[in-house]
């Protein structure tokens, strides 16, 4: 199974819409990162609205992906996370420092259009 | 109350079919948003932990009642390598694989009860209890 990506102006939105097991996370790290580079998308949102779990490997791959695509020259915003999820994250004792957060899609649009254009 | 149900772990696919147990019988049973939330939570990491440490085991969730308190328990069963130090792998950050070593002192934040037995060579046991207020 695949994420689609989709590209919006200089932009890449994902809205994670489908239950991450392993490889489809794994491919979506790939994809996402070969779509920046063909792009050369400045900014990424991606959107979490439906995600109703997320454990220590999942977490982990957002966290990664997000450090990958700063290399790339891209930044990534994470959106939607759901109250549960930022809960269950916390007793996890996972806190994505330095992984930026908005509330919902368009908010975390904004976010990335003053970054950018600030 | 006494349902029961299990899934063989062999594969990354049974990770999911765990977790969608764990995500019906805690709804099922009237948990609410977070903690469902904290159960599927709690399944993914012990069905991850089977399928990258001992290849093959076992989840098993069911609900069950004492004394007046109802209760959804996650078993988890494997003949793997076993834990030699379990205070060691109760670390927050202790991993073996590269991961965030956040999977089982998570587990036992998630819950309300957690015991594990190991024996090294032979396998290991988790039981994870969640109480329904
Ligand atoms: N069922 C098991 N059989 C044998 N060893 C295990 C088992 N479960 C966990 N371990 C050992 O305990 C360590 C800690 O497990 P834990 O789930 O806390 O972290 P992790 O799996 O390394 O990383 P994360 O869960 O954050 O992705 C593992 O690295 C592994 O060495
Ligand atoms: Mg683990």
């Amino acid at each position: 199974m695949r994420i689609p990506i989709l590209k919006l102006y200089e932009y890449l939105l994902i809205t994670i819409q489908v239950e991450l097991d392993d490889r489809t996370a794994i491919q979506f790290q790939e994809d996402l990162l070969d779509k920046i580079h063909e792009t050369g998308a400045k900014g990424v949102v991606i959107d979490l609205t439906t995600v109703d779990m997320i454990d220590s490997y999942i977490a982990k791959i957002l966290d990664d992906v997000v450090k990958m695509s700063a290399l790339l020259g891209a930044k990534v915003v994470l959106t939607g996370i759901r109250p549960a999820v930022a809960i269950t994250l916390i007793d996890l004792g996972i806190n994505l420092k330095g992984v930026p957060t908005s509330l919902d899609l368009e908010k975390g649009l904004e976010k990335l259009q003053q970054e950018l254009e600030g | 109350m006494e349902t029961q149900a299990s899934v063989k772990i062999r594969n990354e696919w049974d990770i999911v079919q765990a977790r969608q147990l764990g995500r019906e019988l805690s709804k099922e049973m009237g948990f609410g948003q977070v903690d469902q939330a904290r159960i599927t939570t709690a399944i993914s990491e012990l069905a991850r932990n089977i399928y990258l440490y001992a290849q093959n085991g076992e989840i098993d969730v069911e609900a069950f009642g004492k004394v007046g308190r109802i209760g959804l328990k996650i078993i988890s069963t494997d003949q793997g390598p076993g834990i030699s130090d379990i205070r060691l792998v109760m670390q927050d950050g202790y991993t073996t694989s590269g991961g965030l070593g956040a999977g089982l002192p998570g587990v036992k934040r998630l819950m309300d009860d957690f015991k594990i037995h190991s024996q090294e060579g032979r396998g290991t046991e988790i039981v994870a209890i969640k109480w329904l207020r």
